[in-house]
């Protein structure tokens, strides 16, 4: 089963809908609640790089009875070197995004701690893409 | 034990309801239908919150309560009385006055719930300070309990392991009365509740563990019967209040209202009253937006307990008197010197352990068939008008896709879709008017000018 939420980039009010929909798919599902719980992370993570870097982005959620498999694609400026975004703490958002709480560095680390698989691909300016697979079972 | 279902406090009186759609609309976890013209709760969604209570134009909604001559089954009768219950009277009336009366009505002894709070509050803060996961969640608000285990299973672990006053109080009075002497039989332990949902707690056996309190008593019976004793007496009452009834201090006063523990425990606090305003905190909570948070204080009811269902009071004045008193006795610290000797006797016996998830939002318990009603759900969707009118006697339109997903209703329910099926010829005219008449109630649809706003309105 496929889902589709568009991300507004800058709008940080609306950071978390999409992950929030997603989380009620889930129990619906009766997943297990501490998957949810990484699923739900990992999305509101990603979801917040969206709004924090990007002009605008999606979310795409496909569902089976298995696993979720979500892929977060944003036209943004993209990441020149993902290595160096992957580490704890390195960040590149900017003075007024870290006084709203977000930009510690440590978006895209929790989103590889809470899911099974994650894939970065990204074109400096054009955009990044972010899968993750999350098992339903362990 | 998904088969089990929770006690519940709150009654539809079918003779009242008429069936119209104001207390499924509030209802803050979607329980209620319309089925047959009246309104049926479902049990294990139902937190007791009383919202449906409140919002009820014809008082059909009650609260089970034991019978008052109950107490009378009792040769020592002690009422544990929460802080609200002197908060809602007006403030020319005496605590004092009050506590006189109810010894009048039958009571041997008063008691208020509040005066264990030390005991609770020494064991939330000790488990604070073992907590990994944060925030703690407070485990006063029993209605909050019950919205956590239905719509937050996540989060179960999170709420605080302590009983609240009530059961804590009730263990105290109880101990103390039969080391006094008296046998466990003639001890009668009856709460004056402000809510619904803290008689669960009552009527809930938890495991092996026999509830302390005897029966329950509802706070708007009780202070009519103590107002009319004070209105039909001039001078002061024949009884004294009672021994045994040191004043409470400031924090035992407040403890119950909005802000009542946040003060008193460490680190970063928050305290958020009112279901809606929970219920939005607690999903920002579930999807780790809040950070760096140590301790929440939620409460199902504005203005915390003042703002209970049967509180009779306006809950601002309420919450203002009790402001007052606890300023007035500011300088009041501690437990009663009797309560002392109890401490650990107390603290040994007020834990509790974390509630059962109980999700209501699954479809199904396996996953594979879960996602194929999803996938059916989303289909009806495509159907079905987005108004949520209510007129199918479920909430909105998704749950009526829900309910028909889960064999409880069908499209044809939607008055919308039965237009569309007449315009089709698929449904026959007085078939829609039986259909109507399955939710709504039969003759539903006559001419009636007795009803609220009608001509004869009352009548």
């Amino acid at each position: 089963m496929e889902f589709r939420y568009e991300i507004e980039g800058g709008n940080f009010s609306r950071a978390g809908h999409a992950s929030s929909a997603v989380k009620k798919i889930l129990k619906q599902l009766n997943v297990d609640n501490r998957v949810i719980k990484r699923v739900v992370v990992a999305l509101y993570e990603g979801e917040v790089n969206v709004v924090a870097h990007a002009d605008k982005g999606s979310m795409l959620v496909d569902i089976d009875e298995q696993r979720i498999k979500i892929r977060i694609e944003d036209t943004g400026p993209g990441i020149p070197d993902i290595d160096l975004a992957m580490q704890a703490g390195f960040s590149t958002a900017s003075a007024a995004v870290r006084e709203m709480g977000f930009g510690a560095g440590m978006g895209l680390p929790n989103m590889k701690k809470n899911t099974d698989q994650m894939r970065v691909t990204s074109e400096v300016g054009k955009g990044t893409q972010v899968e993750m697979i999350t098992w339903f079972s362990q | 034990m998904a088969e089990e279902q929770f006690y519940h406090a709150l009654k539809v009186n079918n003779n009242l309801c008429f069936g119209c759609t104001h207390c499924m609309n509030v209802c803050p976890t979607g329980a209620i239908r319309i089925r047959d013209g009246k309104a049926s709760i479902r049990k294990n969604w139902c937190i007791d919150c009383g919202d449906c209570m409140k919002a009820c134009p014809v008082d059909a909604f009650y609260i089970e309560q034991d019978d008052f001559d109950k107490i009378y089954n009792y040769k020592y009768r002690v009422a544990l009385v929460p802080a609200v219950m002197i908060g809602q009277f007006p403030s020319n009336i005496s605590e004092s006055e009050i506590f006189s009366v109810m010894r009048e009505l039958g009571f041997t002894h008063v008691f208020q719930t509040e005066h264990t709070v030390d005991v609770i509050h020494e064991l939330m803060l000790e488990e604070a300070r073992k907590a990994t996961e944060k925030p703690l969640i407070s485990s006063f608000c029993p209605a909050v309990v019950r919205l956590i285990q239905v719509k937050f299973p996540s989060l179960v672990d999170q709420i605080m392991h302590v009983k609240p006053p009530i059961d804590t109080s009730a263990i105290f009075f109880r101990k103390k009365l039969q080391d006094e002497g008296v046998p466990d039989a003639d001890i009668g332990i009856f709460y004056v509740t402000p809510c619904a949902a803290k008689i669960a707690i009552v009527k809930s056996p938890v495991k092996d563990r026999p509830s302390p309190v005897n029966g329950v008593i509802n706070m708007d019976f009780l202070y009519n019967k103590v107002l009319q004793g004070i209105k039909n007496r001039s001078g002061s009452s024949t009884r004294s209040p009672g021994d045994n009834l040191p004043n409470l201090g400031p924090k035992h006063i407040s403890w119950s209202l909005t802000n009542g523990e946040a003060p008193y425990m460490k680190g970063r606090c928050l305290a958020i009253d009112e279901i809606h305003n929970v219920i939005d905190f607690l999903e920002r909570v579930e999807n780790d937006e809040i950070q760096d948070v140590d301790f929440l204080e939620l409460r199902a009811c504005d203005e915390g307990c003042a703002g209970g269902v049967l509180v009779v009071g306006n809950r601002f004045l309420t919450a203002e008197r009790l402001r007052n008193r606890a300023q007035l006795f500011k300088d009041i610290h501690g437990m009663p010197d009797d309560l002392v000797p109890y401490r650990e006797y107390m603290k040994s016996r007020v834990t509790v352990e974390t509630p059962e998830p109980r999700p209501m939002l699954m479809l199904d318990t396996d996953t594979g068939v879960a996602l194929q009603k999803m996938e059916q759900v989303r289909k009806f969707m495509c159907y079905l008008p987005g108004i949520d009118c209510g007129a199918c006697g479920s909430p909105n339109c998704l749950s009526l896709a829900r309910d028909i997903v889960q064999r409880e209703a069908q499209l044809s329910s939607c008055v919308f879709i039965q237009r569309t099926m007449e315009k089709h010829r698929k449904l026959h005219g007085d078939h829609a008017i039986r259909i109507i008449e399955k939710t709504w109630g039969k003759d539903r649809l006559d001419k009636d000018c007795t009803k609220i706003g009608a001509k004869d309105e009352g009548a």
